[in-house]
Formats: C-alpha cells, structure tokens, sequence
C-alpha cells in the first residue's frame, strides 16, 4: 500500500533533487550552524527575501525556537526596488511589503533565500537591509547554491550545492506557496 | 497585472485592476517613506520634470519629492521665467524638455486636455497633476488610498462629495474611479455648482447637504474657490457657509466611523468649520502623507512601461 501524497508525477524534463525529508534536515542543519557560528541567540535576527526566503525563515526560526527555546525576531525583505535590472525590464515586477519589525543596529542578521545564483538578488537585499538600519554583521543562509556568481557573493550556510548549467532551472516548491515541499530541475 | 500605460493622464480612462495596482504599489512605497533612510534606487538614472504651469505648492512639492526619494533627478520648470513667456507653445516647451532627456513630464495646466494633448506630442511618459476642470488623477489617487489606509472596503461604501463639482477636477477623478471600485457616490450642493448630466455618470445629486451626508462612510469635503465668487454662483459666503459648511453637528449624521477629507487648502469656518477639519475623524493630514507615496507609486509604475 502506498502513503497518500500530493507529489505530482516527476515530469520528463524536471528532476527532483531534494525532497521534503532533504529539505527539513538540510533546515535543521543550518538552524544548529547559525546557533554555533553565532554562540546562541543572543543579538540574532533573520531576514528573509520574499518569497521563497521567507518561507525558509520562518522555519529555521521555529527549528531555533525549537533548540534554544527562545523566537528570534524575524523580517521580510523584498528588494524589488534595489535590482540593477529594472529600467531593462519591460514589465513592472510586484511590489511587494518590506517588513523589518525590529531595529537591526548592532544585531547579527541571518540573510535567508531559497536559490543562490548570480549573486545579483543578494547584492540587492544587501542594499536593502544597509537602508533599513546598520547591522552589526550579515550572513548569508541558502536551501540551494547553483553557482554561476557574477559578484563576489559567499554564502555562510548552504543546505546543498549543487551544480548546474547556465541554461537549467532550479525551482524550490514549498508547502507554504500550496505545494509539496521539493526542489526540482528542469533542463533548459 | 501590470499598467502598460505611457502615461497617467485620467481615471476614467483606467480599469479597477489598474486604479487597485497603483493603490497596492503605493503601499510598498509608505512602507519606504516610513523609514529612517526615505530613499529607494528605482528611478536612479531617470529625468522627471516638473512642468507647472498653474502655481501649486502642494502638488509640485509632493511630485518633487516623491521622484526624489526613488532616486530621480528632478528640474522644475516654470513658464513664468522661461520661453513661455516669449511665446513658446506647450508642445514646443514639451519637446525642448524632452530634448535634454526628460523620461517623465509632470504637467499642471489650466487647460482641460492639456496633458493629453502633450502626451501624444511626445514620447516622454506624460502624467496629469491637473489640467484645468478636468481631472487630477493623482490626487483622487492619494484620497482612495487613504479611505483604503483606514481598513474601508469600496464595494458599497457610500462617499459624498461636497461643494463645488462644477470646477472641481479632484471631484471628477473621484467620482469616475470610486464608482469604477464599486462605492456610491453623492455629490451635494447647489444647483449652480452641479455639472449638467452629472447624474449619467452614475452618483446620485443632494441639494440638501443634511439628505447628501445621512449614513455616509466617507465625506469629502471640495474647496470653495473663494477667486470665483464673483461669478454668482451663490450669494454669499455666509450663505454658502450656512447651507453646506461642515459641522460636527452634520458630522453626526453620517455613519459612526465616517472619515472627513478635503483636498486643500481648507477655508476654515466657510466649508469646514475648524473643530471638524482638527477632529479624530478628519483624515486631511493622512492625505498629505500618502500624496508622497501614491506619487512614488505612480512614478514607479510609468518608469516601467516607459523602459
């Protein structure tokens, strides 16, 4: 008998490289990383960049809560109005609400997004989160890391590597958007 | 949904989606103007100008400082110390402005059509900060983002608009855009001050402001142009004043939570007596505040389709 799941059938050009046990212990993993790179909670924040990033988060938030027993604050970044690519665009992109409900001066913020790629959209939230206060220091936390930098961009806790060709798409599916939780690839 | 528009020149001529993305942009944008750092880099790079050729503190500052809190580089123009002066048509003023790379003209004019009629002369996105007595887009904009700010749904909100419509093109952007989001819309005042026909566009007409106000959600108050009373369109002020000023005393007719609006600036005692214009329910401060960022959100949108 199998289990009941949503999990769509795998399509022919798509590949599931983490599944929703790959994407939780991965969270778990980071979660005690950022505690012991960090020595505890103490002046820690997170800050997710919408959407995915978000999503991820809040749930390293909860593993944390979970650990330590205390809710670190978290925000969310949306760094629409920092991309280097908007007057290219012919198209508006959404707008979406910046909410950074703590005040970061002197804080460790914990930078969260699902894909690492050219590095554009961290040099964006960078810009961002310097407008919205002056942490003390920023970290950087990604499910994904597919390579192909642009700018000397690191990130401190990854929950996979994985290489990939220019032309592949990598897609972090979650419950939180109405999914189930996976990343897949699709070829180009 | 996205406004594929080179230009802002009305409301009558924007769908609901259209009017409800600007309104949802300008959302993330007072996020940014209550921040410590009020400045964004979306519009680094671009040229906003100006163009007023009617005197307006308000709107002009409002304008320059929305563009310059996106990044913009700003000029303001005006024809009272320029080529106008010397005879230089609109269009010609337009295109020398456009000429030195101008990506966005702001245009106040005294002629209803003027921003249109510049809009088709040049490629620059053209957006209306009100041309003569017909409409004044962002200003409706700014007044529908703040009934919005204070949690109101338009479906069936019931908005009564007070004074002068005739010549009023704050008036006319709100009527075309609240009954587009579903609200009822009485207009209230003296027959003088109504246009002809008014009613075809779908608000109901109240001579009596005490049957206009009954269980009204929103009261927008318009100014009495106090430079066009000589054109009798009422006897006196003090009539005017007695028959359609706002008291608290009228407040009480509309619904409990009513908010009181008023473009600006307030004559004091004439439309709205001070007691009401200083009280909890007037939200005419708020409409200064959000007039920053609907503008930013506007700016932000035509820089977009521009591109």
């Amino acid at each position: 008998m199998t289990s009941p799941t949503n999990q769509p059938p795998e399509r022919k050009d798509e590949k599931v490289i983490m599944d929703a046990g790959d994407i939780s212990r991965a969270m778990v993993r980071i979660a005690h990383e950022i505690l012991e790179r960090n020595k505890g909670v103490k002046d820690l924040t997170l800050v997710g960049i919408r959407t995915g990033g978000v999503h991820l988060a809040h749930r390293l938030v909860k593993r944390i809560q979970s650990i330590e027993g205390v809710q670190v604050p978290i925000g969310e970044l949306d760094i629409t109005l920092y991309r280097d690519d908007l007057a290219l665009r012919k198209d508006q992109p959404i707008l979406r609400k910046t909410s950074v409900p703590f005040d970061m001066t002197n804080k460790v913020v914990v930078l969260v997004d699902d894909v690492l790629f050219t590095g554009r959209t961290i040099r964006a939230a960078l810009d961002g989160l310097m407008d919205l206060g002056r942490p003390e220091e920023i970290q950087l936390a990604v499910l994904v890391d597919r390579g192909h930098r642009q700018l000397p961009i690191k990130a401190n806790y990854i929950g996979k590597n994985l290489p990939t060709s220019r032309d592949e798409q990598i897609r972090v599916l979650l419950e939180e958007s109405g999914e189930d939780d996976r990343v897949v690839i699709l070829k180009g | 949904m996205s406004l594929k528009r080179k230009d802002l020149l009305s409301l009558a001529s924007l769908s609901a989606d259209e009017i409800t993305l600007i309104l949802e942009t300008a959302d993330s944008f007072k996020e940014v103007t209550g921040r410590e750092i009020k400045k964004v880099p979306a519009l680094r790079g671009k040229t906003v100008v100006n163009l007023f050729f009617e005197p307006s503190t308000r709107t002009r500052t409002s304008f320059e400082l929305a563009a310059k809190r996106l990044s913009a580089d700003v000029i303001n123009f005006a024809p009272s110390s320029s080529s106008v002066v010397k005879g230089e048509t609109l269009l010609d003023t337009a295109r020398n402005i456009e000429a030195m790379q101008a990506d966005i003209i702001v245009l106040r004019h005294s002629s209803a059509g003027a921003a249109e009629t510049l809009a088709q002369g040049v490629k620059s996105s053209v957006i209306n900060a009100g041309d003569g007595w017909h409409e004044h887009p962002t200003q409706a904009l700014l007044d529908l983002y703040t009934i919005r700010q204070r949690g109101m749904n338009f479906q069936g909100l019931r908005v009564a608009i007070i004074g002068d419509v005739s010549h009023s093109r704050v008036a006319r952007s709100n009527i075309y855009a609240l009954i587009k989001l579903g609200a009822e819309v009485r207009l209230v005042g003296p027959p003088t001050m109504m246009p002809c026909g008014v009613e075809k566009l779908g608000p109901k007409v109240y001579h009596h402001m005490d049957e206009g106000l009954r269980d009204v959600n929103v009261i927008m108050m318009l100014r009495l142009q106090l430079e066009r009373q000589g054109r009798a369109l009422f006897p006196t002020i003090r009539e005017y004043s007695r028959l359609y000023g706002l008291t608290a005393e009228r407040v009480r007719l509309a619904d409990a939570g009513v908010i009181v609006m008023h473009p600006g600036p307030i004559n004091r005692g004439v439309e709205i007596a001070p007691d009401v214009a200083d009280s909890l329910s007037s939200v005419i401060l708020d409409q200064v505040a959000n007039g920053v960022a609907v503008r930013m959100g506007v700016l932000y949108l035509m820089s977009g389709a521009n591109s």
